[in-house]
């Protein structure tokens, strides 16, 4: 009957105003492996929690001049060098008539950057997760905010943390395990 | 007093006092998400679910079939004839790709210029989106004649040791389809992989779990998370924007770069885009009535979002019918007697019939937009939406036929007509069109809960406790906000 080592703790809100207020004394407190749980991004809230920005836009600009090297290169080789193709006396390569693909294909390549990037950089796809094996978390997509604050944080304390999650002014403190009860 | 039940449906009137309300009826976080999420996850199959999905998949598999003569027989099964040699394949397929720019425009132009109306619609425009390109994806392939190596589209290596013609705009065509219809996909899945996971922890079945649950891909709601996810989903808008101008701009570039008297012309980027867009929004609007009405959304998909619509339906089906009579005066004042000629056959020709179904759904009907009665009354727009989809249809058989059909050589001309093979195609593409959408309101979320979610009032963080006086709440500094004393 082993419930697995402990993940953190949560607390729940109800209403994004007081989750705001909550998470102000989250960051001040100086807690490091934690985060906010919501339906949906919460205006104000990567000022509110501390977060910096992300790199993801290099990665897509990387993406973009792949593309758009790639699309060049591409159109260069295979008209103008491996099989010329001479139409209508027009120049093997010709900057004019190569731009809509070069175009496409910086476009397709930002985009998959974004896409994985984004998921990469969350560490995504994760399909398990401890958080999921509290009942009262799956309201974390629907209609209510959490506070976790993890086991591994250096300044967690279990009785401690447990308190200070309390004075918050949230609904319920909880203990999250590793894995389910067996 | 009859009237009240449902007065408060009707948000089309402004009130510069209060904000505009974008979800009706009192509704809050919870409710939302029982509402859009129990259509799939809760409420039974309606039977006339089953009926519609057996008449779609039947049309679909017509479809297929005629797909399948064609390939036994060669194009001969349809009508095409000597100097026209583009017949319906082409019709068809740029009258899917302009379906298909509804949805971007809605989820990325209306996402840059922050349209916060624009979340109660985008997954479902989306949604129709790319099943408006799997349809328009099917005719460019079958049409090449040889579709066993229909491969040469790409640049992939064969046994020939030749590449594709990159100088060629039919080329262009198959990258910017492409790379719409990938760009769309990433863009619709990354929007709906927060509200996969709100039906992941709803469902009550195993299965549902484990298979919303591998699409959520472990989504948490972490806010570490939703950080990169919008500066994702803003990038992601950010580089639709210019695609969205670019796919009927190239798909038009088939057109304009040839030398047919009506096609060379070059308003025609500007042009296919703003019938594009016409066309997407009445395709959206044809489908988004019925599933607000049948599914309960009327609070979520109001009369003030669908007036929106109508709106855009007005100004771009304006642009539409500018155009028109701007390429009727530049055949004139170019004095070129081809040009003068394609477009006086256009309107007084054989096919004048399909050029007045064209300017009357087009250009004359939407014109009653101009009336917020007529805008803003359901029946009404439903109606306007299909004949958008007839005139738009009949713009692209109009431009294909009329020029190929009188070309340069008088003794080749010939009259057009599509065979039974043609017809049936172009019917069971709606089939599978339909089949994509139904299957689509069955098994995935037809509102974008999370961000319906974002324009609510109350998912302000700074309303409530903190707010005070009006709502200017958002003028007021950080810093004096912070004090805690507003």
């Amino acid at each position: 009957m082993s419930r697995g080592a402990l993940y953190g703790l949560l607390t729940e809100f109800e209403s994004p105003s007081l989750l705001m207020e909550a998470v102000e004394k989250v960051r001040d407190a100086g807690f490091k492996k934690w985060d906010v749980h919501t339906p949906f991004p919460v205006h104000g809230m990567d000022d509110a929690m501390g977060i910096r920005g992300t790199r993801l836009p290099f990665l897509v600009l990387g993406g973009g001049l792949t593309g758009l090297g790639l699309a060049t290169l591409m159109q260069w080789w295979m008209n103008a060098v491996d099989y010329p193709f001479m139409i209508s006396g027009k120049p093997l390569f010709g900057l004019p008539a190569n731009i809509p693909i070069m175009f496409e294909l910086t476009v397709l390549f930002s985009a998959f950057a974004t896409f994985f990037g984004m998921w990469g950089l969350n560490g995504m796809p994760r399909l398990y997760n401890p958080l999921f094996t509290n009942r009262r978390f799956r309201r974390a997509t629907q209609d209510r905010f959490f506070i976790v604050i993890e086991a591994r944080d250096p300044g967690f304390q279990l009785d401690k943390t447990r308190e200070f999650l309390a004075s918050l002014g949230g609904a319920v403190v909880e203990e999250v395990r590793e894995s389910a009860e067996d | 007093m009859k009237a009240s039940a449902t007065d408060y449906l009707n948000n089309t009137v402004d009130d510069p006092t209060r904000p505009q309300e974008l979800i009706l009826g009192g509704n809050d976080f919870t409710t939302i998400t029982e509402k859009v999420s129990d259509i799939v996850l809760e409420r039974k199959t309606p039977l006339a679910w089953y009926v519609a999905f057996a008449l779609t998949s039947g049309l679909t598999a017509i479809m297929f079939l005629m797909i399948g003569y064609l390939f036994v027989k060669g194009v001969g099964v349809w009508g095409l004839n000597n100097p026209v040699g583009w017949g319906w394949a082409i019709v068809n397929f740029v009258f899917w790709v302009g379906i298909g720019h509804a949805g971007t425009l809605i989820s990325a132009i209306l996402f840059l210029l922050r349209q916060k109306w624009r979340t109660s619609i985008n997954r479902f425009a989306e949604a129709m989106t790319i099943f408006a390109v799997v349809c328009a994806g099917i005719f460019p392939g079958i049409h090449v004649g040889r579709v066993w190596v229909v491969y040469w589209l790409f640049p992939i290596p064969s046994y020939q040791a030749m590449w594709p013609n990159f100088r060629s705009p039919l080329l262009w065509d198959v990258f910017a389809v492409g790379t719409y219809a990938t760009v769309s996909l990433l863009f619709w899945y990354t929007g709906m992989v927060p509200d996969l996971a709100t039906l992941r922890d709803r469902a009550k079945g195993r299965l549902q779990q484990i298979i919303y649950g591998f699409f959520a891909l472990g989504w948490t709601g972490s806010h570490r998370h939703w950080h990169r996810y919008e500066k994702a989903y803003l990038l992601l808008a950010g580089l639709a924007t210019p695609l969205v101008l670019s796919v009927h701009s190239v798909v038009s570039f088939d057109f304009a770069t040839s030398q047919i008297p009506g096609w060379h012309t070059t308003i025609f980027p500007p042009y296919f885009v703003a019938g594009a867009v016409f066309s997407g929004f009445a395709m959206v609007g044809t489908l988004l009535i019925p599933a607000r009405q049948w599914f309960g959304l009327k609070e979520i998909i109001t009369l003030h979002h669908l007036e929106n619509m109508n709106k855009i339906i007005l100004a771009t089906g304006s642009m539409v019918g500018f155009a028109y009579a701007t390429e009727f005066f530049i055949a004139w004042y170019s004095g070129n007697p081809n040009e003068s000629f394609a477009f006086i056959n256009r309107a007084f020709g054989p096919y004048a019939w399909a050029y007045w179904i064209m300017v009357t759904c087009n250009v004359v009907t939407p014109q009653l937009f101009w009336f917020k009665k007529l805008r803003t009354s359901v029946p009404v727009m439903w109606i306007m939406y299909i004949f958008v989809n007839i005139g738009m249809w009949f713009e692209r058989f109009v431009i294909t036929v009329t020029s190929l059909s009188r070309d340069f050589l008088p003794s080749s001309w010939a009259y057009y007509r599509p065979t039974p093979v043609d017809i049936l195609t172009f019917v069971g593409s709606f089939g599978l069109f339909f089949t994509l959408v139904l299957l689509f309101i069955r098994f995935l979320p037809m509102v974008a809960m999370a961000e319906v979610k974002t324009v609510m009032p109350i998912a302000d963080a700074h309303s409530g406790t903190r707010r005070s006086v009006g709502d200017y709440h958002g003028d007021i500094p950080e810093h004096v906000r912070r004090k805690g004393d507003l």
